[in-house]
């Protein structure tokens, strides 16, 4: 049986092809989330199915996540089979890392407008989770925020600021964490330590919001700002080492909703 | 599922303001009040209308907003708001408001206010336990009758002061009977019937004719649980909703729990259960000074965050979870609100050890910017629950 998941992000789309006989991926593909969510599910797919050189009809059943969970509820690409099982990025995220890292307790994801801390139990089912309040701060909002005004991309962010020497950025607000970032250009602190702070305070962030779960275990961090391997060694030293990325790690969610579609089937 | 007993409080709620000027035009008075300890049988006593005039609308806040600092807590800025724009027909009716100290936004706030309204300020102590702050709430108490007499030119007695024990006394029953029928398994009522039942009923003036209207939606529930009515299910979760007060206009996770698919059972705030358990003892054959002593006594053990310790919330919750079959707790906080902020850590931890039950805390304001990240929030915890995967 082949299932796809999907989770739909306030920045990036993204998808997963699992096959269940064989337990593994069979593609992955991303893409901005866009303005039209339905558009954005039924090109995903697709694509995600040419990738994997398999026909979408072929595809048993669909799990969706993320913000724009419920335009790939009824999506059209998936007519005549079930509605997409729509599930929570939090339980998604967990069942993904626990795939992916069988050995963690905890997971840690820094999406684009929420950051998360989840407890897994022992089955990998999501035991207690805490999120960040209602501000952007410590988000991956924040980041593309201040890469944009930094005129980097997150590669190229990520890169510097593993040079750079972390100023402290104070504001817990990222509005005005902006005007921050603005005024240490006025006085040309360079770019690289602007970069390591902005990272720094992230992952001091997301460190604290992980400690407010109440578990001593080995995190998975999961999210597109895994990607960046100054990130992950900023939050892994901001949680005494204890952290490991998985494969991929921006498509652990839409990995869980693959696998959660599988179930009821 | 409607409810016809509650279509009539709609209906009747509709003209309720109309009510209360018309009572004015014959010589009624009415007093505002911010929060459940200023004591609503005193007021009733001294023959005057009892208002509810605590803020729950987003639409008065950019007015507060130009005196008060956007960070306090939306239901204070709401409640000046209303003043700001001279918004709120039951604040313009109000011949004298009672300002209760319990938080420091609110106290400040009603610095600000008293240059406006003819606003009597009660001192509400921070502790429960001691003798000192017993007597100087006695003493507020005290000090509030003489004001009363003073501005309504009214006269407080023994007499009215048992009578207005007894309707109050009635009134709470009447909502406990409404409340207390989502004690049974699956509820008859939603949270939000629940919700906007209780706070409509806290505006009207004739208590008869409230104390009806409650007992007959009471009536309709206990039909329905008899003839097994339910909007939900056996499997629906059962979920008790504690912390700040919420009314309509700030009812937004009220009504997102229940679009995600749980029950509230019990809202466990000051627009819904706590209310009830305001229970007055006075001997009928009590002085003055006792039954005043007695009043006292009672309102300053009300569980509210703004008292240190406050033992007797988390004691209400432990009985609630039981009472109602409560499958998880939300404990919810304004954003602003420091002292539920705080206090809602050793919530979150008394739930999940002594209760044994998943608890979610979540922090909001009255705007809905954030309600699909509330919602994300719900959804999560919804499926996390015991038999909910
Ligand atoms: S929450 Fe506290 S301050 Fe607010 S109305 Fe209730 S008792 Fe009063
Ligand atoms: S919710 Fe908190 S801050 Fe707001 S009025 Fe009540 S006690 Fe004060």
């Amino acid at each position: 049986m082949i299932t796809a998941g999907i989770d739909i992000g306030s920045v990036a789309a993204k998808a997963v092809l699992f096959d269940h006989d064989t337990g593994r991926v069979l593609a992955r593909r991303s893409q901005p989330s866009g303005y039209d969510h339905a558009e954005t599910v039924r090109d995903l797919l697709a694509a995600t199915a040419t990738k994997a050189g398999i026909e979408s009809g072929t595809i048993t059943a669909l799990g969706a996540t993320g913000y724009g969970r419920m335009a790939a509820k009824n999506t059209p690409a998936f007519t005549g089979k079930s509605a997409a099982r729509v599930v929570s990025e939090i339980r998604c995220h967990a069942k993904g890392a626990h795939f992916l890292c069988p050995e963690v307790n905890a997971v840690i994801d820094i999406g684009g407008q929420d950051s998360k801390a989840i407890r897994l139990d022992a089955q990998g089912e999501v035991a207690d989770f805490v999120m960040n309040d209602k501000c952007a701060a410590g988000t991956g909002r924040f980041l593309l925020m201040a890469a944009t005004i930094l005129e980097m991309d997150l590669p190229s962010f990520s890169q510097a600021a593993a040079s750079g020497e972390a100023i402290a950025i104070n504001s817990m607000c990222a509005v005005f964490a902006e005007s921050e970032i603005v005024s240490l250009i006025a006085r040309r602190v360079r770019r690289e330590h602007i970069a390591a702070g902005i990272i720094e305070s992230i992952a001091q962030r997301a460190a604290s919001l992980a400690r407010r779960l109440d578990t001593r275990g080995l995190f998975a961090f999961s999210g597109g700002l895994a990607t960046s391997q100054t990130m992950a060694n900023r939050l892994a030293a901001a949680l005494g080492g204890k952290l490991t990325v998985p494969e991929q790690p921006q498509f652990c969610g839409a990995l869980g909703a693959a696998l959660l579609a599988a179930e009821g089937q | 599922m409607q409810l016809q007993s509650l279509d009539r409080v709609n209906n009747y709620f509709e003209t309720n303001a109309l009510r209360i000027a018309d009572a004015k035009e014959k010589g009624n008075k009415v007093v505002g009040i911010y929060c459940i300890y200023a004591p609503a049988e005193i007021i009733l006593a001294a023959d005057a209308i009892c208002v509810s005039l605590c803020g729950t609308k987003q639409d008065s806040i950019p007015a507060a907003e130009s005196v008060l600092p956007r960070t306090l807590c939306p239901l204070i800025k709401s409640s000046y708001g209303f003043l700001v724009n001279d918004s709120c027909p039951y604040l313009a009716a109000s011949d004298l408001v009672i300002g209760e100290t319990t938080c420091d936004g609110k106290k400040k706030m009603f610095e600000i206010m008293a240059a406006d309204k003819n606003l009597f300020v009660m001192h509400l102590p921070y502790d429960q336990a001691s003798e000192m702050a017993l007597t100087s709430w006695q003493e507020q108490f005290h000090l509030l009758v003489a004001r009363l007499e003073q501005d309504l030119s009214a006269r407080i007695t023994r007499e009215k002061l048992l009578a207005a024990i007894a309707v109050v006394r009635r009134e709470r029953q009447a909502l406990k009977r409404v409340f207390d029928s989502a004690k049974h398994k699956p509820a008859p009522v939603t949270g939000m019937q629940l919700l906007e039942l209780a706070f409509k009923t806290s505006f009207l003036p004739d208590k008869e004719e409230g104390i009806s209207l409650l007992n007959a939606v009471a009536d309709e529930l206990e039909t329905r649980i008899k003839t097994g009515q339910s909007p939900f299910t056996d499997q629906t979760p059962r979920i008790i909703l504690t912390g700040v007060p919420t009314g309509m206009g700030s009812h937004k996770v009220v009504a997102l729990l229940e679009e995600c698919g749980a029950s509230v059972v019990c809202i466990d705030n000051c627009v819904g259960y706590k209310k009830t358990r305001i229970a007055i003892d006075a001997a009928p054959d009590a002085s003055q000074d006792e039954i005043i002593a007695a009043l006292a006594k009672r309102y300053l053990a009300i569980p509210c965050s703004v008292m240190t310790p406050n033992p007797n919330r988390f004691a209400t919750l432990k009985e609630l979870a039981l009472d109602f079959a409560a499958d998880a707790v939300v404990d919810l906080s304004w954003q602003g609100c420091h002292t539920y902020n705080v206090e809602a850590r050793a919530v979150k931890e008394f739930v999940n050890t002594e209760l044994g039950l998943p608890c979610l805390r979540l922090e909001s304001d009255y705007s809905t910017g954030d309600s699909e990240q509330l919602r994300t929030r719900i959804e999560a915890f919804l499926e996390m629950l015991p038999g909910k995967k």
